[in-house]
């Protein structure tokens, strides 16, 4: 079953970066970006099953980074959202000069 | 080699999951984007567990699906996001241009690839096998190389933790706090 993974993962990952490009509220950008780790993982999981368990730490690696990113990015969109009272990208250009 | 039930749920969760992902993508309120991105993930647990990684789908559905989308979740309503009429939809033309352009591309990378075949040093050896798991049981085969060969990985992450929730907390707090 690695193709299927494989393909699956990618599918997913596809779906992810669309999401990413066509979105403009950003928690759901950062929900996609989840989407994509969660890919990724299911990479690493399927080719553990022919390469050793070692793709199964780095899923739990992997998983610590998502939750990092997680909380501090969630704490950077509230402190935006405090400043302009939106989460739509659309109105946050605070780095275009 | 699997049989027809491990194949056909195989299939049947893999289908759930892009189902679930396609939904989570066109959904306009957050909050049913949030849950069929839950959705998504406890197929892939169940893909992990089929896939002989049973420890990593249960953290899948501890960490992720419990943790992480409760915090998205959290955020939701404490910015009180739930409305959909207030939340921007698709981008523009362009921007669905733009994404279907990168699909296409991104899937064409992948029917490409499929045609390849490995080169020689990638060709699995032993890797993977069934005699470490019958004996060390499933967390046992994963701690083993975690606390052996990534033992500094493993406590590195440690300090990217500490690091994350002491930036989640000066980053998130209210400016009043430095007026006063």
């Amino acid at each position: 079953m690695l193709a299927e993974s494989l393909a699956l993962s990618a599918v997913l990952f596809s779906i992810g970066a669309i999401g990413v490009l066509t979105r403009r509220n950003a928690i759901v950008i950062f929900m996609c970006v989840e989407l994509m780790l969660n890919a990724v993982n299911l990479t690493f999981v399927a080719l553990s099953k022919v390469y050793g368990v070692a793709g199964q730490v780095f899923v739990v690696f992997v998983m610590t980074v998502a939750a990092a990113e997680a909380a501090v990015g969630l704490a950077i969109i509230i402190a935006i959202f405090r400043h302009k009272q939106t989460v739509n990208l659309e109105n946050i250009n605070l780095l275009k000069g | 080699m699997p049989n027809f039930f491990y194949q056909f749920n195989f299939y049947l969760f893999g289908l759930i999951a892009i189902a679930s992902a396609i939904a989570f993508v066109t959904r306009k309120s957050p909050v049913a984007a949030a849950l069929w991105l839950v959705n998504t993930m406890f197929c892939l647990a169940a893909l992990y567990v089929m896939l002989d990684a049973q420890f990593i789908g249960v953290i899948q559905v501890l960490v992720y699906a419990g943790a992480i989308m409760v915090v998205f979740l959290f955020v939701v309503m404490l910015l009180n996001l739930g409305q959909p009429t207030e939340i921007a939809d698709i981008r523009g033309k362009w921007g669905k241009l733009a994404a279907a352009f990168l699909g296409l591309a991104l899937l064409a990378q992948v029917a490409a690839l499929a045609g390849k075949r490995l080169p020689e040093p990638f060709i699995p050896g032993t890797g993977y096998n069934a005699e470490t798991v019958r004996d060390l049981g499933a967390v046992g085969s994963v701690a083993q190389p975690l606390f052996n060969e990534y033992l500094l990985a493993f406590e590195l992450t440690s300090i990217l933790l500490l690091v994350a929730i002491l930036g989640a907390v000066v980053i998130g707090r209210r400016r009043r706090i430095d007026a006063r």
